[in-house]
This record gives structure tokens, sequence and C-alpha cells, in this order.
């Protein structure tokens, strides 16, 4: 189902953002276990449209985010599916590790003393590729917290969990809009490491086939086939009878 | 926790209604309170801050239930912003529980989450993209149009990780305090939903009254 096009391992602590094109896919790998890839997406033709955590999570109803879920954004379309997930379950509640935070935690990481061995919160890190768009802190909204799991009690407390935490745990995303990724390895700010956790996440990206009506994102709930029909509506794509296809 | 408040609305500096469908975006002062009453009900307040200093500072729900380690709010509860200063706390609650997770409804989410044909029909998003137009003046633009509160909503994660939206536990009368750590913009949408229980089906008004102190 997918042709690999490009393979990069994102040291940890680091930061990058690129263009998806619809159709294409990214593999994410953690490629040691316990590692984190903090990402936000926007519509780079309409940078004001963006992935909305709370949309995405009200609609299919979930606190964790797994394979059969698709990311939403804030104008009612599907941007992304999570067509394979192995990892299960991650975060989109608990933001990023803020600068204040990373430097209390972990003490201060200059370049000067650590070269490019430095490690970065992730709200630098956002900000600094947020800035390359002409976008910045306003623009900064809920993001999503691969291969970090956190889990609620009956009160709502919450807490990281590490139980799904494994080398080679891997979450693949479908992008069904063209997409601008934002994204960071730095780690989970709910991760109770002492130590900044430097951990690297492999980034495959593939060519993917188009969506079809037997699809598991389309049919796992029927928010998200309206929100497939809204997107199709963006690109204006001739009618795919995906109402048909029957599912939730 | 369940607790009351000493403040009598006749020693408000002001208070008002605000009707299902309306919007209130007004700036308030550091060290008042603000209370927000759910007068007949069911009602669900979608609300947001800003620093009325600088808008790009806004309420953050990642930094809020981050901080205080937990996903629902009520008395006690620290409302941080985006730069996880403290910008207002919640001093009194009767209702017991706020939703801080679920977002509030546009009218592109009613496609997704009902059906087409309800596009046209009002939403909360659609009243604060008024509020923010007709108060221009204030610097509040839609990339400011963060994750809200909402107040009188009860949205449990379930033990298996699923958002279940619960009928209110809200009943007429009910109502949340907060104090004002510093001068923030108050930003709230009268659900107009008509499509879930959030509004027990029958959008009705809410009450807004600050006290100086």
């Amino acid at each position: 189902m997918s042709r690999l096009l490009y393979d990069y391992t994102l040291p940890g602590g680091h930061h990058w953002s690129f263009r998806m094109r619809r159709n294409t896919g990214l593999r994410l790998t953690d490629v040691e276990g316990g590692g984190n890839l903090a990402l936000l997406v926007f519509n780079p033709e309409m940078l004001m449209e963006r992935y909305n955590a709370p949309d995405t999570m009200k609609a299919q109803e979930t606190f964790r985010l797994t394979q059969g879920h698709c990311l939403y954004s804030d104008m009612g379309r599907c941007m992304a599916s999570i067509v394979e997930d192995d990892f299960g379950g991650h975060d989109s509640a608990c933001g990023t590790l803020t600068r204040g935070a990373c430097f209390e935690r972990f003490g201060r990481w200059s370049f000067q003393e650590y070269m490019n061995e430095w490690c970065l919160s992730g709200e630098e890190s956002f900000l600094t590729e947020l800035a390359k768009y002409g976008l910045g802190e306003r623009d900064l909204h809920a993001n999503l917290n691969l291969f970090s799991r956190v889990e609620t009690d009956d009160a709502g407390n919450m807490r990281y969990v590490d139980s799904h935490n494994r080398p080679g745990a891997s979450v693949t995303l479908r992008f069904d809009m063209d997409a601008l990724v934002i994204a960071t390895t730095s780690p989970h700010p709910l991760n109770p490491a002492t130590e900044y956790p430097k951990k690297p996440i492999q980034v495959e990206f593939l060519k993917t086939d188009p969506v079809t009506p037997d699809d598991e994102c389309v049919n796992a709930h029927a928010t998200s086939r309206r929100a497939m029909e809204n997107t199709r509506l963006y690109y204006l794509d001739d009618p795919v009878r995906l109402t048909d296809a029957g599912g939730a | 926790m369940l607790t009351e408040s000493f403040r009598q609305t006749h020693d408000a500096r002001y208070s008002q209604k605000i009707g299902a469908g309306d919007y209130f975006m007004r700036t308030v002062k550091a060290g008042s309170t603000v209370r927000i009453t759910d007068v007949d009900g069911n009602e669900a307040a979608d609300t947001l801050f800003y620093s009325a200093l600088d808008p790009a500072e806004r309420y953050s729900a990642n930094d809020t239930v981050r901080e205080q380690g937990n996903v629902y709010l009520g008395t006690g509860s620290v409302l941080r912003s985006n730069r996880n200063n403290p910008m207002l706390e919640i001093i009194a609650d009767t209702c017991g529980r706020h939703d801080t997770l679920g977002g509030a409804c546009s009218s592109e989410s009613n496609t997704v989450r009902y059906a087409h044909d309800r596009r046209c029909m009002h939403s909360c998003r659609d009243n604060w993209m008024n509020a923010i137009q007709e108060n221009e003046h204030l610097g509040v633009t839609k990339r400011d149009i963060a994750h809200n509160i909402n107040f009188f909503m009860n949205v449990p994660i379930t033990p298996e990780g699923g958002l279940s939206f619960a009928d209110g536990i809200s009943g007429p009368g009910k109502y949340v305090e907060m104090k004002a750590l510093m001068d923030v913009i108050v930003l709230i949408s009268n659900c107009p939903q008509l499509n879930n229980p959030c509004s027990g089906f029958d959008p009705t008004p809410l009450e807004i009254a600050v006290w100086d102190n």
C-alpha cells in the first residue's frame, strides 16, 4: 500500500517542519522507546486552518488517539488519518514542555556548551519552526504527543504511563489534505524522567493510496466519514460514495 | 467540591443576562470577582480569557490541566495562560465540575458531529467571530481562538479513555465564581447548540456579575 520516498531520523530534543501532500504518509517510529513526537498540523493554503484537538477528541469521543482515528481541523475537515498504530493511545491534552519547565527540570542546555547535542524545550522548538512560516505563539495551539500515553482516574487525575513504551513502536499517518507539519522530539511534559530523555524518532515519508470506501478510518466513526466528505468538498473532488460504505 | 459565595448580586459593579446565542466580551480588572450563573440550568458557557495587556497571552487548557494534574475544573483550579501564568482562580462553585477538553461547537464541526444539513445552525465559534469583529479594539483575532472552558458541562473520561457527554450536573441557579489575577478580557458564548444535551436541547440565559473585589 505504500512506497518509501524519504527516510530521516530526527534526534531527541530537536525540531523540524515540512510539507506533506495529499495521499502521502508518515511512518513514525520510536527507535529506542520512551520517545515523544509532538506535532502541529496546518493547512498550508490557509494557515488559519489547523489541527484542532478538542474537535478531534470530542467528535470521536476519545481522550486518546489511536488507529482508526482521524485528525480534524477546526474547519471540520479530515487532515490526516491514523492508519496504523502499534503503540496504542497517544496524548493530545497535555501540550508541550515549556521553556520554564525544561530549564527547571533539566537545567540549561546552551549551544555554547553542548554544540549540536543541545536539547530544547517543546515550546522553543515549536516557536522556532512556526516563525519560518510567519506563525508564532498565537498559533501554538494544542498539539499531538505521539508515543506518550496519559491515563486518568475517576477523579480526573492524570498520569503519564510508560507501559506502552517500547523500542520500535510505530504509528502511520496518512495525509488526506496537503499539510504543513511542525514537529519536535522534545519530551512529553509529564514524562517524570530526571534527565532530559533524548530519544530519536524515525520519520519515513510514504506514497500512499487514495482513500477507498472500505477504509478503516473512514468507517470507524460516522463523524470521520462526514469530515472526509468536507475534505472532498474543499478539493472539489469527484463524488465518491463513501457514505454507502456502512460503518458506525 | 461544592463551595458557596458570600457575595450578593446587588453589591456587584454590574450584572447582566447573556441570552442563548449571545456573547459577552469585556475587560475585567485584576482583583475583580466574576460570577457566571446557569440561570435555568443545563446551559453551557463556552468561555475564553485573554490578557487585556497583550491578548497573545490567553487561557490555555493544556497548561491548566497539566499544571494541576487533573482534567476537570472546580474550586481551587487556577486557570493558566499559554505562558503558564495564573490568570484567574475558581473561588466558589456550586456545580462541581467543568469541562475544558471538549472545545466549542462551530458551524463546521456541526457538519461533522451531526449532519451536513446542520451547517447553518448558530454556534459558539460563529458567536465568538461576531464578538471579535465587533470588538476589534480589544485585539483578539481568529488565531487566538483556542481550546475553551465549558462551564457547567460534564464530559467525563471513561476508564477505557473514551469521552462521554454525560447529562449536565448543573441545575437552575448554579454558579461558578473566579478571582481575576490579571486584567483579563472575558469572552463567553452562551451556547446555542440544539443538537445535543449540553444545553438540554433548550438553550437558556446565563447571567454574569462582576464585583470590584
